[in-house]
């Protein structure tokens, strides 16, 4: 079985303009969510509160689109955890980057994630996301005056899982961005992003499946 | 002196004279301002008085009745009784309704607590008490010739129907007991009081009836509320939007609403959650809270802001957000009280002296012989509390103990988890005034009267203390002392419009305004105040930042032994 290095589409169209929407939007909310917490004086109190309040409700939005998306089209097999490559690529970022060694990941077509990385996103959007929708909106609901079910628990408790998460968001920001300088360059690793295409390791059966049926994934087709 | 508001002369013109030269040449002066002799309210309500009274409220005169017509008020009138006889031959149920009011009886039974309040048994921390000196106080009793405690409350003619509907301006009311000799010139040269020219002019309550009494309230312009003062008599729209004639120009009754003469509006039992709030249209509005008229959601739902403003409802009182600052307007409240001082006389004769010069140009006695040292705030920052509207007095019975701290003249309950309570703002006032030593209890004075014992004249605390308590039977130890104590009046009137409410940060922020009541019973933003979260966000951010960059450090480490 020969392998093939083929440039494909590997981010879809709304999966970038999710990507890149969701950063503005998760910039924003991080913004104006430090100002109301108070860590930040940039902003007046009122306007950071009616920019955080607009800013969630579009990232909500998208959320339910996303998560749509990604059930539909099963993409969502790309976040499931798996142990193939898992220590090799940690062992890589843990040793081998410091050596000089290759990334020894390659993207594939039913895995367009390095093991490490799909559970990341599989954490950020089981927990951490989660953890923000499921404080903000209640927060919401009592600024609307309908969280009258939610006294018991209190708003300080629900402000506090808000802002811990929010704390865990900038972690993963910090880390993700950091990781995009690791292994070929930052650019290599934006690129896709931004274009959809990256190379991608085939086996014949599925470039000869991809170039039947489903050739506009193709670069040159 | 007790909420009294009548125009009293300096003594002789070479005074008024020497008065007028300051006015003229001191704005700004800073130089201290002597005025011999002990007489009050030398600045009257009564140029206030004919400023409004020109410019009537439309509010005012819609009566199917014009009084001036009536052959019944041609008169001749003498006196005051003369007047209200003929005013209850046509009002034949005003006499027993009035007859249960506040304004006449002086008395109140507070119906949560069970206290026996009113002013007629009640101590304060400005003149302290009235029961006794009523010769003095009753200037602001709606009736007639209150001359001590044992009035008779039975009596309709004695009530005093022209100091609330009066509209001409001209009417006033003397002591009705004469006081101390030193006291007496007060009340040389005033003008005859034409009865029928004002009996012909009653109507609704202007503001200039009732703030003849309440904007002076405490012995002088705004002394004691610092929401209530001679501003309101023509305020600017930004210091109360809704009597400005800029504004709404609503008079006192527009809020104050009720029927029978009994009206909404107390602050010995106030309203802090009207669960009514408005009605359907042709209600009565029977509280004179804003909800009554504004709702519990008064602001615009059109914006974030706005819904987020509404859900503030519930916890804080309209007035805490919409009245930033008391004593606005240029005149002054004041705060601080010390009687110690009372009785320093200048070749024997009582003296004022008058070092603070107020926003509007006016200068307020710093001393005054009858009275001691007063401290005056403007544009004062109130004082914020959970409060749930009812109010516990400390009377002359209740005995305290003078070594913890400051006593309470009024204390109030109300607390975060209480869904009846609100955050709200008060005007604190601290004074060092005698009591009972031996029985630790505050002391009824003697302050008003024409023999040896009267505090104004005589400048005796002993003495006065000692005629006070026995005049009215209360036990004295005989031993007295200085005792402080606070009070606390909630904020109420100078709302200001909508642009001059408090901004969101004033609160929202580390060391905000509510900073003290931020102690984990509510949740206010914007304070960081989760420790605990502070320093674990910092670790984990800073943390992980040096994790990447400790690890793209040896990246460039490594990557430069390789090449080596």
């Amino acid at each position: 079985m020969s392998v093939n290095v083929i440039k494909l589409v590997v981010f879809k169209r709304f999966e970038r303009v999710w990507h890149w929407s969701q950063m503005a939007l998760i910039f924003t909310l991080l913004f104006s969510g430090s100002a109301v917490y108070g860590v930040n004086s940039l902003m007046g109190f009122a306007d950071a509160v009616a920019l955080h309040t607009w800013a969630a409700i579009i990232l909500i939005v998208l959320w339910l689109f996303a998560t749509f998306w990604l059930l539909t089209t099963g993409q969502w097999k790309h976040y499931m955890p798996t142990t193939k490559h898992f220590f090799e690529v940690a062992r890589y970022y843990a040793y081998g980057i410091f050596k000089g060694e290759h990334h020894p990941y390659k993207k594939t077509f039913g895995r367009k994630h390095n093991p490490l990385q799909a559970m990341t996103y599989l954490l950020v959007k089981t927990i951490i996301f989660p953890a923000i929708w499921l404080s903000g909106i209640p927060y919401l609901l009592i600024s609307f005056g309908m969280g009258g079910f939610l006294n018991d628990f209190g708003v300080g408790n629900i402000a506090l899982i808000h802002t811990a998460a929010a704390i865990a968001v900038v972690v993963f920001v910090i880390a993700h961005v950091y990781l995009l300088t690791t292994g070929h360059s930052f650019v290599e690793h934006v690129k896709p992003m931004i274009t959809g295409y990256d190379d991608v390791e085939l086996t014949d059966e599925e470039l000869a499946y991809i170039k039947a049926d489903e050739p506009n994934l193709l670069k040159d087709n | 002196m007790y909420n009294s508001s009548i125009t009293f002369r300096a003594s002789i013109d070479a005074c008024s004279l020497v008065l007028c030269f300051f006015c003229l040449s001191a704005a700004h002066a800073s130089a201290p301002e002597i005025e011999m002799g002990i007489s009050e309210y030398s600045k009257t309500d009564q140029e206030h008085a004919s400023k409004i009274i020109s410019k009537k409220s439309k509010e005012e005169s819609v009566s199917t009745t014009d009084h001036s017509k009536l052959e019944a008020l041609k008169g001749p009138f003498f006196s005051g009784p003369e007047v209200t006889k003929v005013c209850l031959e046509c009002h034949n149920t005003a006499g027993h309704q009035f007859m249960k009011n506040k304004h006449w009886t002086w008395d109140y039974k507070h119906p949560k607590t069970g206290q026996h309040l009113g002013k007629s048994v009640l101590i304060n921390n400005f003149c302290t008490n009235a029961r006794g000196n009523e010769g003095m106080c009753a200037q602001c009793h709606a009736g007639y010739n209150m001359t001590d405690s044992n009035f008779d409350f039975t009596n309709q003619e004695n009530m005093d129907c022209l100091i609330c509907h009066e509209s001409t301006g001209t009417y006033y009311k003397t002591p009705t007991t004469a006081g101390n000799e030193a006291c007496s010139i007060m009340f040389a040269g005033k003008p005859a009081i034409e009865w029928e020219k004002i009996a012909q002019s009653v109507q609704m309550p202007s503001r200039n009836n009732c703030g003849k009494c309440h904007f002076y309230g405490g012995g002088g312009d705004n002394v004691k509320h610092g929401d209530l003062s001679s501003v309101l008599f023509d305020p600017p729209k930004e210091v109360d939007v809704h009597m400005s004639e800029q504004g709404e120009g609503f008079t006192c009754v527009t809020c104050h609403v009720g029927e029978a003469h009994e009206w909404a509006g107390s602050r010995y039992e106030m309203t802090v959650n009207d669960t009514v709030g408005i009605g359907k249209p042709g209600m009565p509005r029977e509280t004179a809270s804003c909800e009554s008229c504004h709702s519990a959601s008064p602001h615009p739902t059109d914006s974030v802001t706005g819904i987020k403003l509404n859900s503030h409802t519930s916890k804080v009182a309209c007035e805490t957000c919409h009245i930033p600052e008391i004593a606005r307007g240029g005149v002054a409240t004041e705060v601080d009280w010390d009687w110690r001082t009372m009785g320093k006389l200048k070749n024997g004769e009582g003296f004022k002296l008058k070092e603070y010069t107020q926003g509007d140009g006016h200068h307020r006695a710093t001393y005054k012989s009858i009275k001691g040292n007063f401290t005056y705030a403007e544009n004062l920052q109130p004082m914020y509390a959970w409060f749930d509207g009812t109010m516990n007095y400390t009377t002359i019975k209740t005995q305290f103990d003078p070594s913890k701290g400051p006593i309470d003249i009024n204390s109030f309950s109300g607390s975060a988890a209480d869904p009846g309570s609100r955050i709200y703002p008060f005007k604190k006032m601290h004074t060092t005034q005698p009591y009972d030593k031996g029985n630790n209890t505050l002391v009824y004075m003697s302050l008003w009267g024409n023999d040896d014992s009267a505090l104004w004249g005589n400048y005796d605390f002993g003495k006065a203390i000692a005629a006070g308590m026995k005049r009215n039977g209360i036990p004295y130890s005989g031993d007295w002392g200085y005792v402080e104590t606070l009070s606390y009046w909630p904020v109420n009137h100078m709302v200001a419009p909508k642009e001059g409410a408090m901004e969101c940060s004033q609160c929202h922020t580390k060391d905000g305004r509510l900073s003290h009541l931020d102690d984990g019973s509510i949740y206010l933003p914007g304070t960081q105040n989760n420790k605990m979260l502070n320093i674990i966000g910092l670790l984990a951010i800073f943390g992980t930042l040096a994790g990447v960059l400790g690890h793209g450090a040896l990246r460039v480490v490594a990557t430069r032994m390789r090449k080596k």
